[in-house]
């Protein structure tokens, strides 16, 4: 099979890869760009893992195929920190355990920074469905709520 | 070891919300899971699996995936070993299917390929010929004598003869006179319920990287529960040494209970014997729902007795288990905790294992405590609910504690179960009012908790800082408990410590992160290690000092002069007596190697209101609390999040999750869309009360935490939702058409 070439930006660095036109935004961020922070847990849109914004909104990467992403504007979780400084999604997920294995976390991240860079101030319910697309199996999800909410807090008063 | 009697000892580290020492990188993506690492020159894995439930294999022709372009190499069972041992033997051909398939999904052949998508080509090519057999999938037709036999001459011989050949497995537990029981009853309640199979439901699916040479020598990286466990797999599988093997422990991505098998992992390093590259295998999720462990499905007969004012009498358990195509003895666990909150003088409990063509069950969380726990607290309700009597006194009335003749033969020691009812009952959720259409269940818990092999090194730093090294891999924050105990005995600040998880050949041997073991049994062996280190400082000092070894003592993490009679010595820290180790004879280090007992049981009490829709039959979750009594909670956030999280799963298995198999005897819902796990908009909060009874096995009395929070869910839903339909459910899941069902009858 051919590779095309595409070219991207991803967490606002330019990025050109070769890829299969039948291989996934996953596929392409873990294989063929060691992006591994991605993970994939199905495969097909039901778990969240692979959460990635592309322009601006969140989607599953295991969704959107390569080639798609041609001239995109891609952010994943490897560009959610700066530098040293974590976000205080991450920073505050650590502090009030909102995880235990952490590998539903990336996506999570992902997901909530969306939520709230559109909504400031959600409701714990507009969190909830917000989240219900990211599946998590260890922390019954309590704690996760909390912390976003308590990150939102944090940046409203920033 | 006992439980050190300083009364009302004061913990510095033990018991504080501390930073976990994984955290940043499992926040920024930098923590490497199962799936990804890989190697420069790695092929790609990928495996067959039976599209039949039951099928003799006739022949498999692999020349065409083998003829294919980068295809490197394409096994079959016969290039795995046939070990002797059963156990080993079953997991070889549960890798790889030698004459027959068990279930839809059983693994047949496998190749590796220079990629993802030429494998998935591959497979596609190899030609197997079936000859299709009968199949059985549900316990209770695999018992009757005519039933398709699934193996042959597995039975154990508690067994009693003329029972068909899937039965495998036969208990009993009890004590006391149960007519004599029966006859002094004024209410006897007598049900039959079913529960489907679950499964474990991990993010992260069985991942590894496997490379093996021609001179037996292998290493393998991947998620899993205990690297000693695939290391031993694999060798018996591979017909490989032990000592040749170096197995890793990825970051892991949950667990509960669901990795402590081996599924990839020995196609994986025969593939790479084969090929001579590394062989990176990862499941998808349909691999995962078809072919790894989802627990037990169950068929039980319960019948309890109780007089008008809410004394048992007498009980009785029957438990039919099926946990798929291979022997297991999860059956005899769910007899052992059925009855075990209860202090009772006749009581029993037998238990039936039937293999059916579905996968090989492995341990989910508290493996066969659940379901029974289900049945009999469901009666419990329901004898509640009949004579008119508060549920939770009713609980305190028959409640296990201290010098109980427990149902499954010990005699209880310290146990939390009257302090954690005491708790619910004083709670105001127990007292919050209830609209229309709205209920509320409770249930107790129990698990037993596991010690087991263990082996500890720590480590005495020139700068004065700890090194911890473990052997088991850390599902839930456990690397931050051990640092705490470490730092707790050796009086150091918590962050001069750091845990890691060792490879096969850099510690012994170490059972499986099983049984809710690590904080307990871990704990205990580094707090040893601690103590020997202790002790070897003590000893540096004398020597420096010039006076006896027994004239030091350590306190806050500095050796100082035991009483007046040493002698004036001003204090030497850690650090000070770290700096110099190489004058006083050498590294300094601590060890420690155990098969630990003493775990403690761990009970809990949960209480549940939902509402239930009478016109659809969905159920609400309104309002969640979880008891539980830790021992000592080490670290707090951790052990809350252990009580949500199984709490959680308890409820995706009482209202949406089973395995469903249609007639052709294939799994139907193979997929995340289909077997439904909860979600965040399916929940309300799950609030928390810890209780803290100490353990008298462990020194600062730690409780294994992570098992007994699955087992309360089902029956605290289940009690929940029947007061709220006004029918009494013994079915699970209580998916929403079967509710519905139920409810008009
Ligand atoms: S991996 Fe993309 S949604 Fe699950
Ligand atoms: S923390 Fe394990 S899946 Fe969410």
């Amino acid at each position: 099979m051919k590779t095309i070439p595409v070219e991207t930006t991803i967490n606002g660095d330019s990025a050109e890869f070769l890829c299969h036109a039948d291989e996934s935004l996953l596929d392409v961020l873990r294989d063929r760009l060691g992006m591994t922070g991605s993970k994939e847990g199905c495969g097909t849109g039901d778990c969240g893992a692979c959460s990635v914004m592309l322009n601006g909104r969140v989607m599953c990467s295991c969704l959107v195929l390569g080639v798609e992403t041609q001239g995109a504007e891609i952010e994943t979780i490897e560009g959610m920190a700066k530098g040293e400084e974590l976000h205080p999604l991450q920073r505050v997920f650590l502090e009030e355990a909102a995880l235990q294995c952490g590998v539903c976390t990336p996506g999570i991240l992902v997901a909530a920074k969306a939520l709230l860079e559109k909504n400031p101030d959600p409701t714990d319910t507009e969190v909830r469905y917000w989240l219900a697309g990211n599946l998590c199996r260890c922390t019954g999800y309590d704690k996760i709520i909390k912390a976003v909410q308590t990150a939102a807090a944090e940046m409203r008063s920033a | 070891m006992a439980f050190d009697a300083q009364a009302e000892r004061k913990f510095n580290i033990v018991g504080t919300r501390v930073a976990r020492p994984d955290g940043i990188d499992k926040v920024t993506g930098k923590a490497a899971y199962g799936a990804d690492i890989s190697a420069p020159g790695m092929l790609h894995g990928r495996i067959l699996r039976s599209p039949h439930a039951h099928a003799r294999i006739v022949s498999i022709d692999t020349s065409a995936a083998e003829a294919l372009a980068g295809v490197k190499a394409v096994v079959t069972g016969a290039d795995l070993a046939q070990p002797e041992d059963e156990g080993f033997a079953d997991v070889a051909i549960n890798c790889l299917a030698r004459d027959k398939v068990l279930y839809d999904g059983h693994a047949v052949a496998a190749v590796a390929a220079k990629s993802k998508s030429i494998a998935k080509q591959a497979i596609r090519l190899i030609k197997v010929d079936y000859e299709i057999l009968p199949h059985v999938t549900d316990v209770d037709a695999a018992m009757k004598p005519d039933a398709p036999v699934i193996q042959e001459g597995r039975a154990l011989e508690t067994v009693p003869a003329g029972m068909s050949q899937n039965v495998t497995t036969h208990c009993q537990f009890g004590h006391g006179d149960l007519d004599a029981g029966f006859a002094k009853a004024d209410k006897i309640v007598e049900r039959s319920f079913k529960t489907a199979a679950t499964h474990q439901g991990y993010i992260e699916p069985q991942a590894c990287m496997a490379s093996l040479g021609s001179d037996g020598r292998g290493e393998v990286w991947c998620c899993t529960q205990g690297q000693y466990m695939v290391r031993a797999n694999c060798a018996a599988v591979l017909g490989v040494e032990e000592s040749q093997l170096r197995i890793t422990s990825s970051e892991i991505g949950g667990g509960f209970g669901g990795k402590t098998s081996t599924f990839i992992e020995p196609v994986a390093l025969a593939l790479s014997r084969k090929s001579g590259k590394p062989v990176k295998v990862v499941m998808t999720r349909d691999e995962v729902l078809k072919a790894t462990g989802p627990t037990i499905s169950s068929s039980m007969d319960i019948k309890i007795g109780m007089t008008k004012d809410g004394r048992i009498t007498a009980a009785r358990g029957e438990l039919r288990y099926s946990g798929g195509a291979y022997p297991n003895a999860t059956v005899d666990m769910g007899a052992q905790a059925a009855f075990a909150a209860y202090d009772l003088e006749a009581v029993e409990t037998v238990g039936w294992n039937a293999m059916t063509n579905r996968p090989k069950e492995i341990p989910y969380r508290a493996p066969g405590a659940p379901t029974s726990i289900y049945a009999v607290e469901s009666v419990v309700d329901e004898l509640c609910q009949e004579l008119g009597l508060d549920p939770l006194d009713v609980r305190l009335m028959n409640a296990a504690r201290k010098g109980t003749l427990s149902s499954y033969g010990p005699t209880f020691n310290d146990i939390g179960l009257v302090a954690t009812l005491e708790a619910a009952k004083a709670h105001p959720h127990y007292a919050a009012p209830l609209g229309p259409n709205q209920g509320r269940g409770l249930s107790c818990g129990f698990w037993f908790n596991f010690g087991g092999n263990t082996c500890v090194s720590l480590n005495i730093n020139d700068d004065g800082t700890v090194g911890v090294v473990e052997g088991n891999p850390d599902i839930g924050g456990s690397r931050a408990s051990i640092s705490m105990m470490a730092a707790e005995e050796l009086g150091v600040p918590y962050d001069k410590v750091r845990t890691v998880i060792a490879d096969t050949s850099s510690l012994g041997f170490n059972d499986i992160t099983d049984g809710s073991r690590v904080t307990f049994a871990v704990g205990l062996a580094t707090i040893e290690a601690a103590r020997a280190a202790i002790n070897e400082m003590c000893r540096r000092v004398a020597k420096i000092w010039d006076i006896d070894a027994d004239a030091v003592i350590w306190e806050d993490g500095c050796a100082k002069p035991a009483g007046p009679n040493a002698g004036i010595h001003p204090p030497m820290t850690l650090a000070e007596i770290a700096a110099i180790a190489g004058n006083t004879g050498g590294p300094i280090a601590g060890h420690h190697e155990v098969n630990a007992d003493g775990a403690g049981v761990s009970f809990g009490v949960h209480l549940c209101d939902t509402e239930v829709d009478p016109e659809t039959g969905a159920t609400k979750i309104l309002r969640y609390t979880v008891f539980q009594d830790a021992g000592k909670a080490v670290h707090p956030d951790y052990v809350e999040g252990q009580m949500q999280g199984g709490a959680v799963q308890g409820i995706g298995w009482a209202l949406n999750e089973e395995y469903i198999y249609g007639t052709d005897g294939r799994l139907q819902n193979a997929g995340f869309l289909d077997y439904r796990v909860p979600v965040a908009s399916d929940l309300p909060d799950i609030e928390t009360v810890i209780l803290e009874i100490p353990n008298p096995g462990h020194p600062y009395g730690v409780r294994g935490v992570g098992e007994t929070p699955i087992v309360p869910p089902l029956a605290a839903v289940s009690n929940a939702v029947s007061r709220a339909a006004g029918v009494r459910m013994t079915e699970l899941p209580m998916s929403p058409p079967r509710l519905l069902k139920a409810m008009t009858g």
